[in-house]
């Protein structure tokens, strides 16, 4: 397939700002929604809405059946050996606050430690921080060096017999290098430690497999990959699952109720309390299955890569931009890229860039610690997504030194 | 200049641009112009809260009157203040206190920045409002 043909997927890609063709490079943020994801969130509103499980009636049955029927897609995108591994949430934020709360009440004490990297995304770190508070536990950080890289050699000094956990981004925000995630895990389990993966920005452009990663717990967000926003995904093994307690009390996670005591409904129910996202959870079906076709078109992948090439060299080898995230090996680098620009404010170009019809982030990207570590107080980030075509990477790079000459 | 005439001579410079690039340009152009600010006065008690980038103001009182000095790390930021107390310094602090600021709409500063940049606009008119009302008998 040709960007082109992606693109008429895509309604909002036409819409011009300022009078200017729209050129959508903050995915990274979120992405756009085919009209395959909007078709699906229209028709559960328009003839499947009814609350979940709860009632015999056929509206109920048929809503139930495409929220169920979503779960077994996402089994299946992320090759869990069980439905009830699937775990729905409001995001990837909503699924991580879930695991911190729920495995550190079951196995995490005064003393006991949690490993993070300083790459993650404050959504990876903040609910670790309220957790250690709680408990009295330490958060551990793995540094990185000035490529953003850690050693894995250092991972290994950091883990103790008091580790409880080790959470960690499959893909950076602000990098744009993928993990060893394989290896981690696999160091990690040497020593009994359960490995938390932060899928935000993994499960858009890596093939994931959860039984060959071999991960306890992996997280992800449908806004970033075409689903309507509202549907986070939590995949966690069955067997720490059942030993975790609920997260939130409420309706539909209840197996009876007394005021003697009240037991738990079975995975994965326990963890989804009250009314779900009963019209946006579908949405997943359509959009994973477009992702995938994405994924595996050696077409789209074809011109990713050149654009990727053409970025990243047009970053490097600019007199006036320091770039991060620059991994040893090409192919850990996915199409994201961070940069500063010598006496240029990240906030002016952005917002010269947007009058251009650029969409791009501009801040410290909800990585402040990352921000510190790399001497900087934000950066611009320009992210790709398959339905990005190389006229619009050109155009961006044209743009940007006409941004930088008017303020230099 | 009383600040009528100041607020009037602001409007009828910025109504000279029609193209949000000679905008940003004109902006770009008084954060340039802008007297240095000394590092030492670049303190956390002198940083405006609520902008993406980072905005000093002071203000001293001469003869009853409040002038003020600025900085900011962004350059079209640097600009606006610049363009802000371009307007109110050297005047009376009960005057500036008193102030609606409107004028700011009607040179489309508002429409023409991003939602965290039209915060950081009000963060920095609150800002010389409430040293104002401190400053005023």
């Amino acid at each position: 397939m040709k960007p082109l043909q992606l693109r008429e997927q895509f309604p909002i890609l036409d819409t011009k700002v300022y009078g200017k063709p729209l050129v959508y490079l903050d995915n990274a943020a979120t992405s756009q929604r085919p009209k395959s994801v909007t078709e699906a969130f229209v028709k559960s509103c328009n003839s499947a809405n009814s609350n979940l499980h709860r009632a015999v009636h056929k509206l109920a049955v048929d809503a139930t059946d495409a929220y169920e029927n979503a779960r077994r897609r996402v089994q299946e995108f992320l090759g869990a050996a069980h439905p009830e591994e699937i775990v729905f949430t409001s995001g990837a934020t909503a699924a991580i606050n879930l695991v911190a709360y729920s495995f550190g009440e079951a196995f995490v004490g005064e003393g006991d430690e949690i490993i993070v990297t300083e790459a993650e995304h404050h959504s990876n770190i903040v609910p670790w921080q309220l957790l250690c508070e709680r408990k009295k536990a330490m958060l551990k950080v793995l540094e990185v060096d000035d490529n953003g890289e850690f050693q894995i050699g250092h991972l290994k000094e950091l883990i103790t017999h008091n580790t409880r956990l080790m959470a960690v981004t499959h893909i950076s925000n602000v990098l744009g290098i993928e993990n060893p995630v394989r290896e981690i895990v696999e160091i990690c389990h040497q020593s009994g430690v359960p490995v938390l993966v932060d899928g935000a920005q993994g499960a858009v452009h890596r093939r994931v497999n959860v039984r060959e990663l071999d991960c306890d717990f992996y997280v992800f967000s449908g806004h970033k990959l075409f689903a309507a926003s509202g549907t986070g995904v939590l995949y966690g093994k069955r067997l720490l699952l059942d030993a975790m307690p609920p997260f939130m009390g409420g309706g539909e996670m209840i197996e009876t109720v007394k005021f003697s005591g009240s037991t738990w409904a079975k995975l994965p129910g326990k963890f989804e309390a009250g009314t779900q996202n009963i019209n946006a959870v579908p949405t997943l079906v359509p959009a994973l299955d477009l992702l995938e076709e994405c994924l595996k078109d050696a077409e789209l992948a074809e011109n990713q890569e050149s654009i990727k090439k053409y970025i990243y060299d047009f970053l490097e080898n600019h007199p006036r931009i320091t770039q991060y995230g620059r991994p040893a090996e090409h192919e850990r680098k996915v199409p994201l890229f961070s940069f500063k620009v010598e006496g240029a404010h990240h906030e002016d170009l952005a917002l010269i860039l947007d009058k251009m019809g650029i969409a791009l982030r501009s801040g410290q990207m909800c990585a402040e610690p990352l921000m510190d570590r790399l001497g900087v107080t934000g950066l611009l980030r320009a992210s790709f997504a398959p339905y990005n075509t190389m006229a619009e990477a050109e155009y961006f790079t044209k743009c940007l030194d006409k941004a930088i000459e008017m303020l230099v | 200049m009383t600040l009528e005439e100041r607020k009037n001579k602001v409007v009828e410079d910025f109504s000279l641009y029609d193209e949000w690039l000679d905008r940003y340009e004109y902006l770009i152009e008084l954060g340039k112009a802008l007297e240095p600010f000394p590092e030492e006065k670049k303190t956390e008690d002198r940083l405006i809260k609520g902008c993406q980038s980072r905005v000093w103001l002071d203000a001293d009182v001469r003869d009853g009157r409040l002038w003020f000095t600025a900085d900011s790390d962004a350059i079209i930021t640097k600009g606006i203040i610049s363009l802000l107390i371009s307007v109110y310094s050297g005047l009376a602090p009960e005057e500036i206190a008193d102030d609606d600021f409107a004028f700011i709409g009607e040179i489309g500063l508002r429409e023409n920045l991003s939602p965290t940049r039209a915060n950081g606009l009000v963060s920095m008119i609150n800002t010389i409002k409430e040293i104002s009302r401190l400053r005023s008998k």
